[in-house]
């Protein structure tokens, strides 16, 4: 059969199996479990449009449960087994984890890009959305600071091994260097700052984003609040601070938490950059290089990642919602 | 307290379009004056400008006979209250106010001191330790006021403080401006509107402004009774002044005019011989007209009646342009479809002729 022929009955299986999981689910509340009948046919009716909200969501409900909470279930009791999975050791594969150089490293470079790269994002993002708002090729700039948010991150660590290219003709950094006469360096192995100019490709990339989401937050200030302030006698950077930030914090708050929820992600900018190598090493490259040699350890780590990724999660949600609101 | 004076004042945009010219004012000390007109006619950017908030591309604004074209907003002393209050909704009702003293580098006391007194002026006491977002419109726009008052400064500017508050309030809070200018009698106000209502009863001189300028300065009453063209006599009052196209035939103390659609009007506006055969529309406020059995200006079949209790309002049948209305004291039915003489007071008749008033030649 070919794909085509395959792909149009996918989708009209689909969506018609959708169609009729909704009608023949309404149709069997209505008519056999609550019928609108006898003496009760009031509360009846009102009994099934209790239920009936459920029956909506219920599949939704199924399939995340499946792909989202059974997995993190799943992984939960893997990290308690040792290497091939057949082994029960409780809390082994965390405590050996806390042991060792390698995860603190990992750890301690995880705390330094969560610190790191959200703030500066946000920082330059909302720098950029403020001084680009009133000019004519503002938004020329934008689209140019948005643009590596189009690129990969591989594809971004790519052109950046290219500005720290340790040779003075490829890479940037070393050509300044030259040109002051200093011989080139490699600065990926420069203990502790390597991890610096890894993470400015991240802000790099995220700037954009925040630039985008911070600009359309400024535009949404009424005006006549900035012109009461001048009346006030505010000077333009009391008006940033005291009247325009404070309106916008909510923004701030989802930019600075949906950029932090990333960076707990991101492994591919480290992979591509050091492989880990020089104590680079985050806790998602950490968790890839267990990957497929020992599970256990490699869910551990995920776990940890979990535990941390969720309360900042949490408050973005909550803010985002008050947000909306 | 200041006086404020407008010479020669222009705004240009772009250097092409231009919104005002020969704007000529003088304000004096104490008095409040409403900037009315139709919208578009540049009433609030020309408020926006003596705040500061838009350059005065030509002419000067001098405030207390110091020129102020170029002295940042702040430095004017002046203080405006916006059409959408403009509170910063992050700050209580008691920042929103010291948020300028503030900034002024007041001392703790004394912004107290002036923020409670203006509360109290404003009866906001109960509300200073809320959010904007927890208050009502009318609450609110107390303290967009207070906001001003507190600064203490020499010309208050209202632009449209009034138009988002529902009927019963704007009421009420023309009643609390009104007191409030009562209770500074020395203050400067300008105040932007579109109401006419609020026009009349809060000023002291009315600027009507149309076609880039001033139609006319003048006292509520004085623009009522004798206003110096077709266009404000239009404006202010409402429904507004009929216009009946005739000739005059006798001049004199009293003129005498033979109208178009027959009849004959009575003025008591004063011509001279050489006005005989002039063109003139004949002004009549619908408030004016009286039923008449001999004599009448105006004669016409009753299209529509309004019965408002107070007063009747009779629409005319139109034959070209807009009808012609009568404004009738008390209860009148049975009118419609009815042929109607309307007559009125030689001394409420009002002569124009190319669109102003020969009151003014």
């Amino acid at each position: 059969m070919s794909p085509v022929v395959q792909g149009i009955i996918t989708i009209i299986l689909g969506v018609g199996g959708c169609a009729a999981y909704f009608y023949a689910s309404n149709l069997v509340l209505d008519k056999v479990i609550f019928p609108p009948r006898n003496d009760d046919h009031g509360r009846n009716i009102n009994r099934a449009n209790i239920v009936r909200p459920w029956l909506f969501v219920a599949p939704a409900i199924f399939f995340l449960g499946l792909y989202l909470v059974y997995p993190v279930v799943g992984s939960f009791f893997r990290s308690l087994y040792n290497r091939s999975g057949n082994t029960f050791i409780g809390l082994g594969n965390y405590t050996q984890m806390f042991s060792e150089e390698g995860f603190r490293v990992a750890l301690f470079n995880n705390i330094l890009w969560v610190i790191f790269v959200p703030a500066s994002a946000t920082f330059l993002g909302l720098l950029v959305a403020q001084l680009t708002d009133r000019l004519k090729w503002g938004n020329i700039a934008k689209s140019l600071i948005f643009m590596p948010m189009a690129i990969s991150f591989v594809g971004a660590s790519l052109i950046w091994k290219f500005v720290y290219a340790n040779n003075p003709d490829i890479g940037i950094i070393n050509a300044v260097r030259d040109f002051f006469g200093l011989n080139p360096i490699d600065v990926l192995q420069i203990p502790f700052w390597n991890n610096f100019f890894i993470m400015f490709i991240l802000v790099w990339i995220q700037t954009g984003f925040a630039m985008v989401i911070l600009s359309a937050a400024l535009r949404g200030i009424p005006e006549e609040t900035i012109e009461a302030a001048i009346i006030d006698g505010a000077n333009p950077f009391q008006i940033f601070f005291k009247i325009k930030i404070p309106q916008i914090a909510p923004t701030i708050v989802v930019v600075w938490t949906t950029i932090t929820i990333l960076v707990l992600k991101v492994f591919d900018i480290v992979y591509a950059m050091t492989g880990g190598n020089f104590d680079t090493e985050i806790l998602p490259s950490y968790m890839m290089d267990y990957m497929f040699r020992d599970d256990g350890r490699a869910t551990a780590v995920a776990f940890v990642i979990m535990i941390i990724v969720t309360p900042v999660m949490v408050w973005n949600i909550v803010q985002a919602r008050r947000e909306m609101r | 307290m200041a006086n404020l004076k407008l010479t020669d004042v222009e705004k240009t945009y772009g250097g092409t379009v231009q919104v005002l010219r020969d704007i000529n004012l003088d304000i004096k000390k104490g008095e409040l004056i409403v900037f009315v007109g139709p919208s578009g006619c540049g009433k609030s950017t020309l408020l926006r400008m003596i705040a500061g908030l838009e350059k005065i591309t030509g002419g000067t604004l001098e405030i207390d006979g110091q020129m102020v074209n170029d002295v940042p907003p702040a430095q004017r002393g002046i203080a405006m209250v916006f059409q959408s209050y403009a509170l910063y909704p992050h700050m209580t009702v008691r920042d929103n106010m010291s948020f300028a003293l503030k900034i002024a580098k007041k001392s703790k006391q004394e912004i107290e001191d002036s923020v409670n007194r203006a509360a109290k002026m404003l009866q906001l006491e109960p509300y200073l330790d809320r959010l904007p977002k927890a208050l009502s419109g009318g609450q609110r726009q107390r303290v967009a006021i207070g906001r001003s008052i507190v600064r203490d400064p020499k010309v208050y500017l209202f632009d449209e403080p009034l138009s988002n508050l529902d009927a019963a309030l704007r009421v009420a809070t023309r009643i609390e401006i009104a007191q409030l200018k009562e209770s500074m009698p020395d203050s400067t106000m300008i105040y932007v509107t579109h109401d006419q209502v609020e026009a009349m009863t809060l000023a002291t001189r009315i600027v009507v402004l149309a076609n880039k300028g001033i139609a006319q300065v003048g006292s509520p009453l004085e623009l009522y009774e004798t206003p110096n063209s077709e266009f404000v006599a239009q404006f202010i009052g409402s429904p507004a002044m009929n216009l009946l196209p005739g000739e005059i035939v006798e001049t004199g103390e009293t003129t005498v005019v033979k109208m178009d659609g027959g009849g004959t009007a009575r003025s008591n506006i004063a011509t001279k011989p050489e006005d005989k055969g002039l063109k003139v529309n004949v002004g009549v406020r619908p408030e004016d007209f009286v039923e008449s059995d001999g004599d009448y200006i105006y004669e016409g079949t009753v299209d529509i009646t309004e019965a408002l209790g107070e007063v009747t309002l009779l629409y005319f049948e139109a034959h070209d342009g807009d009808p012609v209305i009568g404004k009738l004291q008390g209860i009148h039915q049975g009118l419609r479809g009815n042929k109607v003489k309307m007559t009125a007071d030689p001394g409420r008749v009002h002569l124009f002729h190319d669109g102003t008033s020969l009151l003014y030649r």
